[in-house]
């Protein structure tokens, strides 16, 4: 048995308790993600929404969690048991597993600290970085972890025994397809500049100003695939302009309308669970991550980033619910007309384009 | 831990793999081909070519195999049992022993592997392992296909177009004169 490294200790704790908060402070704010969105779209609807379960409705998604695990857990006869139980699982662990490579903040504890007497170094798989998993692959295993996703829906369409959840399925699935490759294909500009595929130093490219006040966030410099990635985050989380998953005059509920109880509860988390995941991608790719003035004073640098990344988020989360509020749904037609005849080009033009702007003006 | 791992990960693929011949359910076999090969992904992994896993993850656990389960899914095929007529009985001992035969040559396919140390094994060329650990396996494999093997890429490339246009043409809508 070699000797236990101390660092290697002292890091793997500071992980793993990284993990736990994270992970804690990630299910409160889905929880509370449902209450927002119903209190936000009230207000744009012009009624209260649920505002009885304590202060402002604060308690609402305990009482939401509560209703969830009492309700009678329905088997449909003649679903495929196994496939049905499944199908909730799969969607809503991909939707948490992207966490993982998000980079949430910059420095989060001091590299050295000496703890009785003794010096640890924390900086052992990145444990002191505001990142879970700082993988140099990290885009590539954002959309290898969609692609599984998209399984828990073409499964709970097949495992419920139903023709409507089928169809809600395919559609969520063709559309996932369709829309993830022009995600992908935006990306190629990013990948280009800051040749890396770490989403770390993705972020650390994107700190500075241009003339001492733009900052130098990709959405700036690469405004086209901005928008073409914006388009493609609302389809693949299947929110409203684009919901025909669920779309309930045509497919009653889509893929979830057999599910009951908790497994229903787990797709309506996964679903709030992508809305996040997608809101702090974006920020990440295009809008600067944890960047932001000030993040280098010495008593603010831990917390700092951190609050620029969660206000950054929340802004993109009420832009969800706001253009939920706002547009009405899309044809589905349309949708694969306009992923693959106007989307898609446009984002092999922005791959073309960006190395005639960096021949000009270098990596900017 | 590597060996643990290997072993953890090896045992799960080999047992996807059988379950996916095994299954009567066509979709079944499916979900275990896609556990085959996320298991293989893991494998990737553990040496090391975090591109690879990725890859193999995206393209085949995750485009391919849609494909497939769309298919089995849509078309409704059954999970009917294979019925023998009464005369079948010699056919399926043939079957067996040409099976029991494949085994055998596949067990003795990858005995000859591990036990050969001759030099095609281990590392060799410009990108040996040190040297995609330090530029980084993505930027390796990027080097290798638009250098070394720029034309089979580019053959494989206009083969798939080729495909593509054909199927196109195949499932185009007939029009009556």
């Amino acid at each position: 048995m070699p000797e236990l490294n101390a660092d290697l200790v002292a890091s793997v704790i500071l992980i793993l308790v990284k993990i736990g908060v994270f992970f804690a402070v990630c299910m409160t704010l889905l929880a509370y993600v449902t209450l927002v969105e119903r209190r936000l779209l009230a207000f744009f609807q012009e009624r209260h929404g649920p505002d009885r379960v304590g202060w402002q409705g604060l308690l609402q998604p305990l009482a939401d969690g509560i209703k969830m695990f009492l309700k009678e857990d329905i088997t449909v006869s003649g679903a495929d048991k196994v496939v049905y139980i499944l199908a909730p699982i799969v969607y809503v662990a991909t939707a948490l597993m992207v966490f993982t490579v998000i980079p949430f903040g910059n420095t989060i504890w001091p590299e050295t600290m000496e703890i009785g007497g003794r010096v640890y170094n924390f900086t052992i798989a990145s444990a002191n970085r505001g990142i879970i998993a700082d993988v140099n692959v990290a885009i590539l295993i954002v959309f290898a972890i969609s692609s599984i996703g998209t399984y828990g829906l073409i499964m709970a369409g097949w495992g419920s025994n139903n023709k409507y959840a089928l169809l809600g399925g395919v559609r969520a699935t063709a559309a996932m397809i369709s829309y993830e490759l022009a995600a992908g294909l935006t990306l190629v500009g990013i990948i280009m500049t800051t040749g890396t595929m770490s989403m770390m130093e993705i972020v650390e490219f994107q700190s500075g100003y241009w003339f001492g006040v733009i900052p130098k966030w990709f959405c700036f410099s690469q405004p086209l695939a901005f928008v073409i990635f914006l388009i493609a985050a609302f389809a693949e989380t299947g929110r409203t302009p684009f919901d025909f998953t669920e779309c309930e005059n045509e497919l009653v509920a889509g893929y979830q309308m057999e599910y009951s109880s908790m497994k229903f509860g787990l797709f309506y988390m996964a679903e709030y669970g992508h809305v996040i995941a997608a809101s702090a991608l974006i920020v990440t790719f295009f809008l600067g991550g944890w960047q932001g003035p000030f993040i280098d004073l010495a008593v603010l640098k831990y917390f700092l980033p951190i609050i620029y990344f969660s206000v950054k988020t929340f802004v993109l989360v009420f832009f969800f619910i706001w253009v939920r509020a706002t547009f009405p749904r899309f044809r589905y037609d349309l949708l694969m007309k306009l992923g693959w005849k106007v989307l898609l080009p446009a984002a092999l033009l922005n791959i073309l384009i960006t190395p005639f702007v960096m021949m000009l003006f270098g990596r900017m | 831990m590597e060996l643990i791992l290997f072993f953890i990960l090896g045992g799960m693929a080999l047992t996807a793999a059988l379950c996916v011949v095994l299954q009567r359910n066509p979709v079944y076999s499916a979900l275990f081909l896609i556990h085959a090969f996320l298991c293989i992904a893991g494998l990737y992994l553990l040496l090391g070519a975090e591109f690879m896993a990725v890859i193999q993850i995206i393209l085949y656990a995750g485009a391919v195999m849609m494909l497939f389960l769309y298919v089995i899914m849509l078309m409704n095929i059954g999970g009917e049992g294979p019925e023998y007529a009464a005369g079948e009985r010699m056919r399926r001992v043939i079957n067996i022993g040409g099976v029991l035969a494949m085994i055998s040559v596949i067990g003795l396919g990858i005995s000859t592997t591990l036990f050969y140390g001759g030099p095609q094994l281990g590392p060799k060329g410009s990108y040996g392992p040190r040297i995609a650990e330090n530029i980084g396996n993505t930027k390796a494999i990027a080097h290798l296909l638009f250098t070394d093997y720029i034309l089979p890429f580019e053959i494989t490339s206009i083969l798939l177009l080729a495909a593509m246009v054909g199927v196109v043409y195949l499932a185009r809508r007939i029009r009556a004169h």
